[in-house]
């Protein structure tokens, strides 16, 4: 028997062998070209490679054309098989003839990549905002709702309704800075509120029991300023007011607050302390050795540092009277916290007049 | 207060190191703020107390001399010494070979060595006592009490720790040492030992020799008196004088010392008179006249003014109660006769008259926080003996007790169920009965499991609630003894905070447009807010600024912010500044509701100077300075941002530069303004040749203009945009707003932007050609170009008419 199959002397005689052939040696050809086209040297060598492979007499030509050779019943085969190695070249000689074209090692489209990207205008949060954020998070996710209220201030809500009658030795630690107007009494109602516990009044005022607020804000006191004292700073207040609150309250949420700003090992200790609108009264301390990320150079632990952090304790029942709660029902917890005192730690302030002098180079940090 | 752990210990037992007892102290209320060691580090077998018992002169220096000291068990030394104070009889400090000292002459702590001294070997030394490290004087030796146990160590005698301790102002008792000893033994299971007070009465009765009589009851609950006759007042003993020194207080005369003694040991403030002085040896606690002039004690003519509370004789002022006492009375080296004082004076009035005279004493101090009727007593008696064991002389029989209303000691009653209530743990009954008494608390009326009734100790003048009992079970037990738990309480509900949530919003808009946030202080002068055209007549003053720039409540966040933007002019390494701040203004409140207060209005201020960028030859637009336009866009960025669509129209405003400022208005509703600031203010601000735009927003009327609720979705079209540009000739005066509104009517512009304006060549004089960007869509079918050609066609028309707009050609 004749063989019809001329492109392939040797070729056997079954159909499903015959397709197997024409595809290893489309596969072949195509393999062949690549590594020739790879070789090429030049535009000369391209297009001698082009003549002989994608050429009207070209290999991968000629293997399509010999499709009119191949029975009937195999040309779908055979036809997908020559047209994909022949596709293959195609694009491959185009790619090969861009890399050419273009001038090597000195690449026109080239950049120095080591040049600075195009600027976009970068601004940011104010860090006395941007722990501010962080504390109300660290509440509001324990249910505590923020609250602002006035700063200039009656005497009757941060001294007299927060049993600092006028006269109490208390006043002392209240350098107060007061608005130049004088009442009937001859004494002067207005002020610069020297902490944010007024709003503990105001906000009880407003509502019933329960609350569970926070107040962040500004406060002033007439001290003069150094690295560790502003005579205008930032506190958040809290109150939380309802029956049944305890001591321990107290002690578990403002610990699960240090833990939330400074990191869940943060250990935290509370010790006696005296605000007269509290009783008992408090002050909370973290020992700035155990936040997790505070070892030391070979990760060795670190000696215990306590760092003063806040003043806190249980509703004074005066205070609770004074607002119309009965302070045989309700009892509650109340703390205050010094903004600056936390961004500083945070952040390794040792500054504390850089807050307001709105230096850039300083604001730009955070 | 300083408070030596030698003097401490008279009265309890002290076991604990000084830091873990500054530690128990502090976690229960009583912060020591600092420990200060002294003569704590001389060796007690090298530095040790020594007798001289002989002097020869050096053979061949003049100025040294040769003493021999008795070191104790048969132990003696011949030294070379060039004090001129040291003679025998002397009890010095003697340092043995090896001790660590100050060598004066090296400057430095080094071990002593045996030394040649003009040909003199000296094997130790007789040491002054900046050689010791214990003090600055150089002068000569130190020279002990005699006294002291010959070879005892020195440290024994010098050594001891200070605590410095930080009292709050609920608990004067702590102001006293024996007050901390108290506290000391509460916490450490220990006993007092009281201080003696009782002394022979063995001169002539005191009644009828000395009359005491208290016009003003009110402002003085009690005053006792006790009268010691033949004193010879002198230098106080160097124990009393150590002691006062160690503490702080610097020693007068035995008669003086003991005063400041007794108050310093148990809070109780005294006064001694020169009673020959005092006329008609009568006293009388009484309110000033209107005028009454007393000079006291620190030399200072004082004119007083009721009520003032002065202590008298039948005429004139003799001191001024609870404060100082009068120069004309003082006790004196001729002093014989001493009445010695110890009254209970009212804290307010107290208080009052040393913030009207501007005096504060440790006396007056003391009174401010209030002390109990019962310490005038003990104080008194304590003193007393004193006296009399210091300075010699009879005391009279009996004392003087006017007391005219006695206050009962307060009786507070403690139940578990309260216990319980406000710790939120089970503390047993007995444990806080324990406390209270090892705090000095006295059980009253019956026992019983679940309360306990108690009167406080005559030292304590702060406990009034049970909730104060509370404290003082807890802060003994330990607060950190104390359990811990979250809140279990419901989360209360929860209450809309728009204005919160519109400044943390606007805040992080500015801030991811580039802008850095400010924060400043809310007040300045009234040359800048006049500056800034912020000033009103009404605005509202402190009495006492912390200086004068800073005088005035802020109307405007203006000034502040051009300050913020001068101070950092410099800086950025000639980068531009985009800047803002998010703060209050207080403008006077026309509520009528208001108790006086300021309606204290958020506000937004953003300044923009400088060149826009970084230079960079990808973005050469950056090289350029900012301006009005910059400004703008940001806030046409933040109120779309909100759901809000701005307009802009021309305005003046006094700070900002005519024909470069702009109102922003919302729904008709002004919001703030935009503009390029007036070079008047520049250069007040000193930003001389700076371009400086400002972007002010009342954020009140921008929460009313911003959407209530979510926004609302709009269906957008599906058929494809078809952008045109359109280049237009018209009038200098005619603005993009007019033609941009003639423009959007059409139902077919979905957007019409201004990109281009230009005037000069080609363009006639007094017109100006500006180019708009208009993009074409239709919510029914693909626009053909032929459609788009008629409606411009159609727009052109419509801007002929009415604002005489030409195509450009």
């Amino acid at each position: 028997m004749q063989c019809v199959y001329p492109l392939f002397p040797s070729c056997c005689i079954r159909e499903p062998v015959i397709t197997q052939q024409v595809a290893a040696r489309a596969a072949q050809l195509q393999a062949r070209a690549l590594k020739e086209l790879s070789d090429v040297p030049d535009a000369e060598g391209l297009e001698a490679w082009r003549v002989s492979y994608l050429g009207r007499k070209g290999e991968a030509t000629l293997l399509k054309r010999s499709i009119t050779e191949v029975p009937p019943e195999s040309r779908r085969e055979f036809g997908q098989a020559a047209n994909a190695a022949s596709e293959a070249l195609a694009s491959a000689f185009e790619a090969r003839r861009t890399e050419i074209e273009r001038p090597s090692g000195d690449d026109a489209d080239a950049i120095d990549v080591t040049l600075p990207g195009v600027p976009s205008p970068i601004g940011s949060i104010h860090p006395i905002t941007s722990t501010v954020r962080e504390i109300c998070a660290a509440f509001g996710d324990m249910g505590f709702e923020v609250v602002e209220g006035p700063e200039v201030e009656l005497d009757h809500y941060n001294f007299e309704k927060l049993n600092i009658p006028k006269h109490h030795p208390a006043r002392d630690s209240f350098n107060t800075l007061w608005v130049d107007k004088t009442g009937e009494d001859g004494e002067r109602p207005l002020l610069l509120r020297t902490h944010t516990s007024p709003m503990q009044i105001r906000t009880m005022e407003k509502q019933d029991p329960p609350v569970r607020v926070i107040a962040p804000g500004k406060a002033y006191r007439y001290e003069a300023t150094d690295a560790t004292h502003e005579w205008h700073f930032s506190q958040v207040e809290g109150l939380a007011v309802d029956k049944g609150i305890t001591f321990a309250d107290l002690k578990g949420t403002l610990h699960e607050f240090a833990r939330r700003l400074f990191g869940e090992n943060v250990r935290v200790r509370f010790r006696c302390d005296y605000f007269p609108f509290v009783e008992p009264g408090a002050e909370m301390s973290i020992d700035w050795s155990s936040r997790s990320d505070n070892r030391g150079a070979k990760g060795e632990k670190q000696e215990e540092n306590w760092m003063e952090i806040l003043g806190a304790g249980m509703v004074h029942p005066k205070v609770l009277e004074g607002v119309g709660y009965d302070p045989a029902v309700y009892t509650g917890f109340a703390f205050g916290i010094g903004i600056e005192r936390i961004a500083m730690l945070k952040h390794g302030i040792d500054d504390i007049r850089l807050f307001y002098s709105n230096d850039v180079r300083f604001l730009r940090q955070f | 207060m300083l408070v030596p752990l030698s003097w401490l210990k008279r009265y309890v037992n002290i076991d604990l190191a000084p830091e873990d007892l500054a530690h128990r102290l502090t976690m229960a209320g009583v912060e020591v703020e600092s420990i200060e060691k002294m003569g704590m580090h001389l060796d007690p077998e090298l530095v040790v107390v020594g007798l001289v018992t002989d002097i020869e002169p050096h053979p061949d220096a003049d100025r040294l001399r040769l003493p021999t000291v008795d070191l104790g068990n048969g132990e003696t030394a011949r030294v070379v010494c060039g004090a001129p104070n040291v003679a025998v009889g002397q009890k010095i400090a003697f340092a043995k070979l090896g001790a660590r000292l100050y060598n004066t002459h090296s400057e430095r702590e080094e071990p002593l060595r045996t030394a040649k001294i003009r040909g003199f070997e000296s094997s130790g030394m007789v040491c002054s006592v900046k050689e010791l490290m214990i003090g600055d004087d150089h002068e000569g030796i130190l020279v002990l009490d005699p006294d002291a146990e010959i070879g005892s160590p020195l440290t024994d005698i010098v050594g001891d720790v200070l605590f410095d301790i930080a009292v709050t102002p609920n608990r004067p008792d702590c102001l006293s040492v024996l007050g901390i000893a108290r506290e000391v033994a509460a916490l450490t299971g220990q006993t007092i030992t009281e201080p003696e007070t009782g002394y022979a009465d063995d001169g002539e009765p005191i009644d009828g020799r000395v009359t005491v009589r208290i016009a003003d009851p009110d402002l003085c609950g009690r005053y006792t008196a006790s009268l010691i006759e033949g004193v010879t007042v002198g230098p106080s003993p160097a124990w009393l004088q150590e002691t006062l020194i160690r503490a702080g207080q610097r020693p007068i005369n035995n008669v003086v010392d003991a005063t400041n003694f007794v108050m310093l040991e148990m809070n109780q403030p005294l006064h001694a008179f020169d009673f020959d002085l005092v006329k008609d040896q009568t006293i009388v606690v009484r309110k000033a006249r209107p005028g009454e002039v007393l000079e006291t004690l620190d030399g200072q003519r004082r004119e007083l003014a009721p009520p003032m509370l002065v202590i008298a004789d039948v005429n004139d002022a003799v001191g001024l109660a609870g404060v100082m006492g009068g120069a004309n009375s003082e006790v004196s080296q001729g002093t014989t006769r001493i009445l010695l004082e110890s009254a209970n004076f009212d804290p307010v009035n107290t208080r009052r008259t040393g913030a009207d005279l501007k005096l504060s004493t440790g006396a007056s101090y003391r009174f401010e926080r209030g002390l109990r009727q019962e310490l005038a007593e003990v104080g008194l008696r304590r003193a007393t003996r004193l006296i009399r064991e210091i300075a010699g002389g009879k005391v009279a029989s009996g004392i003087i007790d006017a007391h005219p209303d006695p206050a009962p000691a307060p009786v507070v009653t403690l139940t578990a169920a309260r216990l319980k209530q406000v710790l939120g743990t089970d503390i047993p009954m007995s444990r806080a009965k324990e406390v209270l008494a090892s705090l000095g608390f006295q059980r009253v009326g019956s026992d019983d499991a679940d309360s306990v009734s108690v009167s406080s100790p005559y030292w304590r003048s702060d406990i009034e609630i049970q909730e104060d009992l509370v404290e003082e079970v807890a802060r003994v037990i330990g607060y950190d003894e104390m359990p811990t738990t979250m809140l279990a309480a419901p989360i209360p509900r929860h209450h809309v905070q728009p204005m919160w949530d519109l400044k943390e919003r606007v805040r992080d808009m500015l801030a991811a447009g580039g802008l850095q946030e400010a924060i400043n202080y809310n007040v300045a002068s009234e040359e800048n807010l006049r500056t800034v055209g912020a000033w009103t007549d009404d605005a509202l003053a402190l009495a006492n600024p912390m200086n004068e720039e800073q005088r005035y409540l802020r109307t405007s966040l203006r000034a502040s912010l051009l300050q913020t933007v001068s101070d950092n002019r410099r800086t950025g390494g000639g980068d531009g500044l985009r800047v803002f701040e998010v703060g209050r203004v207080f403008l006077p409140n026309t509520s009528g509701k208001s108790e006086g207060l300021p309606d204290e209005r958020e506000a937004l201020v953003a300044a923009f100077t400088g060149r826009r960028g970084p230079v960079s030859w990808q973005a050469p637009e950056n090289a350029a300075d900012m301006g009005f336009f910059d400004a703008k866009g940001a806030a046409e960025d933040l109120l779309e941002g909100l759901g809000i669509d701005p307009m802009f129209e021309a305005d003046t405003d006094a700070a900002l530069k005519a024909g470069r400022t702009a109102a922003i208005l919302a729904g008709g509703k002004r919001l703030g303004s935009v503009g390029e600031v007036a070079d008047g203010v520049l250069d007040k601000f000193g930003l001389d040749g700076a371009t400086v735009a400002l972007l002010e927003i009342d954020l009140p009327s921008l929460l009313a203009a911003a959407p209530a609720d979510d926004r609302r979705y709009r269906p957008f079209s599906r058929y494809p945009e078809s952008v045109r540009d359109l280049a237009l000739t018209v009038d200098q005066a005619v603005s993009a707003n007019d033609i941009r509104a003639v423009l959007v009517k059409h139902k077919l512009v979905k957007a019409a932007r201004a990109q281009d304006v230009y005037t000069g060549e080609g363009v006639p004089q007094g017109k100006k050609s500006i180019a708009f960007g208009l993009v074409f869509q239709s919510d029914k079918g693909t626009l053909t170009a032929e459609q788009i050609d008629r409606v411009l066609e159609d727009l052109l028309r419509r801007l002929q008419r009415s604002v005489g707009a030409e195509i450009r050609s």
